[in-house]
């Protein structure tokens, strides 16, 4: 499977294509000419010590950050900018349209608290892509039952549990069918009996050939489920290549042997 | 000397007194409503504004909040038409003054709630595909009013006693129907402990009432 996907991205452009990506807060250089590329039904999995730029760099690819210079391309398509006698920041519509194509699971699970599990999945169908009410209901009834919630459809979110809570964000970004899933530290609130049930979820989608560019702390998990590793340290990309390779590679890359030491000594 | 409570001349004007409590909630319902479309506008422009635009609500805000309302009362009722050369009755006058005075009031309480939606609330918005418009009708003002609930209940039964003041001007409201029953009868003790078991049983009321609606859409 590996070695499958790894030749369709030489031969294909990526679906998701980032180039000399830089972004500063402020005076501070935050991703420093990042290059990434993720092909279709890939799973990229970024990890570093926290200040290396992950979370930034996945929130630059659905335009959640603006980036200073470089680009971000998904299907060819420059996500922030467009080239219109200079670099300009793309309307407001036009942004909703592509984040609309890019489906993003948050640390936090930032559900709609006024509404159910249901209906929470239902919003960006009916508003977005323009489903009616019951072929959403129909929708969101499928992709919680996917992730393992049928039962908790008209539950609000304040009465769910972390890890339920999450299985519901990611069924919400999901039942979007977008083209590529960002997962940013998506087990990192929760308790670790709760990291189970919402691993095995991505675990599923990554089966069934999901793109996804996911940041974590569960090196393990990394290790198992994606296709690549990407290891940023300042802002840049320090090691990247299939999981054996990346943590073999720790052996001599310094950096990356003192993230991973630190993991080993609590993980593994 | 004892004074002796004689509540029949009360009984007897009761409905001066009933006909004042209709009135004042109206007085109270018109300009609330009023109050919460301008509180909304505003709040909803200040959030997204410039620096001028936030000055000049700021300055409305502070206005209001640090002028007594019976002096904005005899100021629109008998300044402005003076100055304006206009004509209105005064519960006209009273409407608006408590419109103008009560959407200051919910500009802050509105600003407020805007402000304290969680950024990640409208993130996952945006990672929906959401326009602003729609992150604005769908995200941002639900979880806001639910925010804010508490603070307008307060708001609104603090509105609904200012319409008392509404008497100075003639408004024939509760209040004032209560000094009309005091000057014709001279029951004075009577008459007053009557209106404030009105007002109180009608404040709390309408709190038990806003209580049954924050209880609903509390977010947990």
């Amino acid at each position: 499977m590996i070695q499958s996907t790894q030749g369709g991205a030489a031969t294909h452009a990526p679906l998701l294509a980032i180039e000399g990506l830089t972004k500063s807060f402020g005076k501070v250089e935050v991703l420093r000419s990042v290059d990434l590329g993720v092909a279709k039904g890939e799973v990229v999995t970024v990890i570093g010590p926290s200040g290396s730029g992950k979370t930034t760099l996945l929130r630059c690819v659905n335009f959640l950050e603006t980036y200073d210079s470089g680009s971000i391309r998904i299907d060819g398509r420059e996500v922030g900018y467009k080239d219109a006698g200079g670099r300009v920041r793309r309307g407001e519509r036009e942004l909703a349209g592509i984040r609309a194509d890019t489906g993003m699971v948050f640390q936090s699970f930032n559900l709609f608290p006024h509404l159910t599990a249901a209906e929470n999945v239902m919003l960006g169908l009916r508003k977005v892509r323009g489903k009616s009410k019951a072929e959403a209901r129909a929708a969101a009834e499928h992709w919680l039952s996917r992730v393992g919630l049928g039962h908790k459809a008209d539950s609000l979110p304040g009465e769910l549990s972390g890890g339920q809570q999450q299985r519901v964000g990611i069924a919400r970004a999901v039942a979007m069918e977008p083209k590529i899933l960002l997962l940013d530290e998506i087990t990192s609130a929760l308790d670790p009996e709760l990291v189970g049930e919402v691993l095995e979820v991505v675990r599923s989608l990554a089966a069934e050939g999901m793109t996804m560019l996911m940041v974590t702390h569960e090196i393990a998990f990394a290790r198992d489920a994606s296709h690549r590793i990407v290891f940023m340290a300042d802002g840049k990309v320090a090691a990247a290549g299939p999981p054996s390779e990346v943590l073999a590679a720790a052996s001599h890359n310094q950096r990356l042997g003192a993230f991973l030491a630190r993991f080993r000594a609590s993980h593994f | 000397m004892g004074y002796h409570l004689n509540f029949n001349l009360i009984w007897r004007h009761f409905d001066k007194l009933w006909g004042g409590l209709i009135l004042s909630l109206e007085l109270a319902v018109l300009s609330i409503a009023i109050g919460i479309v301008i509180g909304l506008v505003l709040a909803t422009w200040y959030v997204s504004a410039g620096r001028v635009a936030r000055a000049v609500i700021g300055a409305y805000v502070e206005f209001i909040r640090n002028v007594p309302l019976i002096l904005l009362v005899y100021l629109v009722f008998y300044g402005l038409p003076k100055a304006l050369n206009l004509a209105y009755d005064a519960p006209t006058s009273f409407v608006a003054t408590l419109s103008i005075y009560s959407g200051a009031y919910l500009v802050e309480v509105f600003r407020s709630g805007l402000e304290a939606v969680p950024r990640g609330q409208l993130d996952a918005g945006k990672a929906i595909g959401l326009t602003p418009w729609q992150r604005f009708f769908h995200v941002r003002l639900p979880t806001m009013i639910r925010i804010t609930l508490p603070a307008l209940s307060n708001t609104f039964i603090s509105l609904f006693k200012d319409t008392s003041v509404a008497s100075v001007i003639a408004v024939p409201e509760l209040t004032y129907g209560a000094q009309w029953i005091n000057f014709n009868t001279f029951r004075i003790v009577e008459v007053y402990l009557v209106v404030t078991a009105m007002y109180l049983v009608t404040g709390y009321g309408l709190l038990f009432a806003l209580r049954l609606v924050e209880r609903r859409f509390r977010v947990r």
